[in-house]
């Protein structure tokens, strides 16, 4: 270092007005902090789907993908065992569905009320309320599900269990809520008034603009709410687990106990012998659930790009 | 397309009567006054241009006439404004009505994200059912009027974004011509514009206003005395905006004042 400043030195016209190159210690040492930083992120994602594939992809010799996607009989200690996987994956198909069809239309009608009719007052206190209920531990949620929400659910659709898919997707919904809430307000706040000021004058009606202007308008960020809020219901765990029923057949309906692709793992880990079939299996498992949210980000992505040469600027 | 200045400039203002009119009209922003007792008929079929600096409240006397002031929280309006003889801030009246009967032409242009059709289709959309058929009719009609058609009718399904800025002001004027309004408020349509693009909106004026009646505010002396027939002088006096000082047809406005401070600010002294 001494001696690459010794050599810009030379240039005597530089130092004599203070114009020489500083060797900006700080600058180096940030630019460099973060730049590892964002290498670890890429280094950490490789690495997961590295051991996902180490660990999951030698189940496939024994069981044909073929069987283990479609196969419906999960029977890890039978002799022989069998692994397919249709079970958990229509479960966590109906879970997220239940909490999407819920979480959506209450989650953009909130983020519309409180972008575009609440007075700030009003929004200014409502909105860290909504962005607390993100923090409730998952198990805590679950407790909620299994003390009040089960019971109600077999009540109201006389079931042997209240313990169902329906029940988790409902907790699902109220833990997808915040997120769908918090990002697609942002959306509607960051459209320019002057899009809301010409329908007005026009002679539209305040829904009108909310229906016609501002959402289509933020529709970019309110899919990738959505996104982020179907992500959160496909991975979630604690909760599944505690509420869904955990049964082992294909469900043909929401009001069905059921498996989601998460709580079989979360059951299973405890049990699978290191190395062997079963660990292999729930690995694999793990495998598709990573390929299922990374399609969702990628369809998500797609939305976005082609909402954004329609519309930008 | 050629403006003919020394035609437009001596037309009389060839007007049939009083479309609205203020009298006694204040507009205040919770404390303080944006408008001071202003009393002034604006002519139909004609073109009005409101000058004055910066500040004065032109912009908010324009919203008067379509009562977009109703959207700033705390503010308040006293004495009349007439539409037809009619109190537009009577409590039975219906904004929404209103804001078809009156348009407005904002300063930036302001097209939606939509495509050039969905522009121009967006009033008559929300104000009742039509079919495909008269929809397109009415958006070709509304850009043949706005001068606008010959230029996007092979991307009438393109973003609106995709036009130039002189363009975009345009397809502003088509959506709301495309409403069929009595009034087309404008406010400074031209600041963002360059040169031809204004020429071309105010050549555009001219002509609607053998339809519609035109308010304008305009920061430009030039615009104002080419394209209005009628001129309305708003200046603040001391901390109090918006007092009207001097009204009249353009060209007497413009070439013999009655007011001293008429005179000083359209010939550059202040503002």
């Amino acid at each position: 270092m001494r001696e690459r400043s010794a050599s810009i030195a030379t240039a005597p016209d530089a130092r004599t007005k203070g114009l020489q190159r500083r060797w900006r210690v700080n600058e180096r040492v940030i630019e460099g902090g973060i730049f590892l930083a964002s290498l670890l992120a890429i280094v950490v994602l490789l690495g997961i789907v590295a051991v996902l594939l180490r660990q999951g992809l030698p189940i496939f010799s024994h069981t044909p993908p073929w069987e283990f996607l479609f196969g419906t009989q999960w029977y890890p200690v039978s002799e022989p065992p069998t692994f397919g996987t249709t079970t958990f994956f229509v479960a966590t198909i109906w879970v997220t569905v239940v909490a999407t069809v819920i979480a959506v239309p209450i989650g953009v009608a909130c983020a519309a009320y409180l972008a575009e009719v609440a007075p700030s007052s009003v929004r200014e206190s409502v909105k860290p309320v909504i962005e607390l209920l993100a923090g409730i531990p998952s198990v805590v949620i679950g407790f909620i599900g299994l003390l009040l929400l089960s019971p109600l659910v077999q009540s109201m659709f006389n079931l042997n269990t209240g313990l169902s898919g329906l029940a988790a997707g409902i907790m699902l919904s109220l833990m997808s809520l915040p997120i769908i809430v918090s990002v697609s307000e942002d959306a509607l706040r960051a459209i320019p008034d002057e899009f809301r000021q010409a329908a007005y004058a026009l002679g539209a009606t305040k829904w009108e603009v909310v229906r016609h202007v501002s959402i289509p308008a933020a529709l970019s960020g309110i899919s990738a709410a959505i996104m982020l809020g179907v992500g959160r219901a496909i991975g979630e765990t604690m909760t599944v687990l505690m509420i869904a029923g955990g049964a082992l057949a294909v469900p043909v309906s929401p009001t069905q106990p059921m498996m989601p692709m998460t709580a079989a793992i979360a059951s299973g880990i405890g049990n699978a012998v290191r190395g062997g079939l079963q660990y292999q299996a729930l690995f694999a498992i793990g495998l598709m659930l990573f390929l299922m949210t990374l399609a969702v980000n990628l369809i998500a992505d797609r939305v976005l790009e082609r909402q954004k040469r329609r519309f930008v600027r | 397309m050629k403006l003919d200045s020394a035609v437009t400039n001596s037309r009389p203002p060839q007007y049939r009567g009083t479309k609205l009119s203020t009298s006694h009209l204040s507009l205040f922003y919770g404390p303080c006054q944006a408008l001071r007792d202003i009393t002034l008929d604006i002519p139909e079929r004609a073109i009005t241009a409101i000058i004055g600096p910066s500040g004065c409240g032109k912009s908010s006397f324009l919203r008067i006439f379509n009562r977009m002031n109703d959207l700033i929280p705390g503010a308040r309006v006293e004495g009349s404004v007439e539409l037809d003889g009619i109190d537009i801030y009577h409590r039975s009246i219906d904004v929404v009505e209103l804001r078809k009967r009156v348009g407005m032409v904002f300063q930036k242009p302001n097209p939606f994200p939509m495509s050039v059709f969905e522009n121009v289709a967006f009033g008559p959309r929300r104000h009742g059912r039509v079919s495909r058929g008269e929809l397109e009719d009415i958006v070709e009609r509304s850009l043949r009027e706005a001068a606008l058609w010959e230029e996007v009718k092979d991307k009438l399904d393109q973003s609106a974004f995709d036009l130039s800025g002189g363009q975009q002001q345009r397809l502003c004027i088509a959506r709301v011509l495309a409403v069929e309004p009595e009034v087309i408020l404008m406010d400074e349509p031209c600041s963002a514009l360059d040169p031809v693009a204004t020429l071309k909106i105010e050549d555009l004026m001219r002509r609607l206003a053998e339809q519609y009646t035109i308010i304008i505010v305009t920061h430009n002396m030039q615009q104002a005395a080419r394209a209005s027939d009628v001129s309305a002088f708003l200046l603040m006096q001391g901390d109090i905006c918006g007092v009207l000082v001097e009204h009249g047809p353009t060209s007497e406005l413009f070439t013999s004042p009655k007011d001293k401070r008429t005179e000083d600010y359209i010939t550059g002294r202040f503002g």
